[in-house]
């Protein structure tokens, strides 16, 4: 992410784009990583309810995937999963 | 849980997002859970005051920013009386939006006190929310009026823990006569976000109690996030209650009696606790739990 310049800053230290979070990748920070087994899966969408960094992709009411760019392995998901679709692994293990 | 239940649980949780990734808390953050159920319950007509906390962080390091609505970073110690501010040019606008103040512990339990004090005697149309992390954890773990009894802090170490109880905000914000306060847990996502959309119905100062887990600073896995309150509220550490008008009501009176024991063990703040000293905290639960079933049989307090 480029760094802005003073002579660039609104006043005040305005921030006018709401949700320009996306640009920090806090992927980077993981070291342990969640793997979803999709044949386990039964879309209960549990791990979504509960991932504090919004980063389980849903679309249409099922699980699309996770955002490897966002999830800081916390392994919230792996534990709530009732069904132990999501298994945590070593990064760089896979 | 059964299977109806998750799909309630399912129902009752809004889809959209309002709090977008990128967000720099710790893994496992309590907080940052909260804000996410937060905003999905009280929608897109919100505004957020957020004063110096964790959460002055979580949103984003300059420039960034990980909310979908308008923030307001302030200074510690006025959280609630900038949203009082906030809330009157909305009214003189006749903008109909919600005012959220969002702050932690210290700027709740001790900095805030005060703003906080003031704007729920003259009974602002705001919600303030307290999340409660139980110390001064974005500056390095210090001890607030928020950390309870017995626990480890920075500024309390293992040979000199705190030894004073934890401060009673619900009953000092009860003693305020405001219309709605509740206490609330990131481990009961669906209560948080029904007793939220109740809130947003009433009008004067709503005041929430918010348990929210620290990994970092409670010395305790990021994976138990959501584990911790629930043992916390099982334990009867800390009751899920709510206060509406004047009348308690107890949301969760758990059927077993899990020793607190099982809520300490796990977290590396209370590894050195001693058997004499668990049982302490062990009667000063039990008492402070009693007390409370009486409130609720009294019916209407004020």
């Amino acid at each position: 992410m480029k760094e802005k310049g003073w002579k660039e800053c609104l006043w005040g230290g305005l921030i006018v784009d709401a949700g320009n979070s996306v640009l920090y990748k806090t992927g980077d920070w993981r070291s342990q990583k969640p793997i979803r087994d999709e044949k386990k899966c039964t879309d209960c969408l549990q791990c979504w309810i509960m991932c504090p960094d919004a980063a389980i992709k849903v679309k249409d009411g099922k699980v699309v995937g996770i955002d490897y760019d966002y999830c800081k392995g916390c392994g919230i998901c792996s534990k709530v999963c009732p069904f132990d679709a999501i298994e945590m692994k070593e990064e760089g293990e896979q | 849980m059964s299977k109806s239940e998750k799909k309630m649980m399912r129902a009752t949780i809004p889809e959209e997002e309002y709090m977008f990734p990128g967000t720099v808390d710790c893994q496992g953050c309590g907080a940052a859970y909260a804000m996410r159920l937060a905003l999905k319950a009280l929608g897109p007509q919100t505004m957020v005051v957020i004063p110096a906390c964790c959460w002055s962080i979580i949103a984003g390091p300059f420039p960034t920013s990980a909310l979908k609505m308008p923030i307001y970073h302030t200074a510690f110690e006025t959280a609630a009386a900038v949203a009082s501010g906030l809330k009157a040019g909305l009214n003189i606008r006749e903008r109909d939006a919600t005012v959220l103040a969002w702050a932690g512990d210290g700027g709740t339990f001790d900095i805030g006190v005060q703003a906080l004090s003031a704007a729920a005697e003259r009974d602002e149309d705001i919600i303030y929310v307290c999340y409660d992390n139980e110390a001064y954890m974005n500056t390095g773990i210090q001890r607030s009026s928020a950390t309870p009894w017995g626990a480890w802090t920075t500024t309390t170490p293992r040979k000199h823990p705190k030894d004073r109880p934890k401060k009673n905000m619900m009953e000092i914000m009860a003693a305020h006569k405001i219309p709605y306060v509740a206490s609330a847990t990131v481990g009961h996502p669906e209560d948080f976000v029904r007793k939220l959309k109740k809130a947003k119905e009433i009008r004067g100062t709503r005041f929430f109690h918010v348990l929210a887990t620290c990994p970092t600073g409670w010395r305790s896995p990021p994976e138990l996030m959501l584990e911790l309150p629930r043992l916390a509220v099982e334990t009867r550490v800390f009751p899920l209650y709510e206060i509406e008008n004047g009348v308690y009501s107890i949301n969760r009176k758990p059927k077993q009696n899990i020793p607190v024991a099982e809520y300490l063990k796990v977290q590396g703040r209370f590894r050195h606790l001693t058997d004499q000293q668990i049982q302490y905290i062990q009667d000063h639960v039990d008492e402070t739990w009693e007390l409370l079933l009486k409130k609720e049989k009294l019916g209407r307090l004020f």
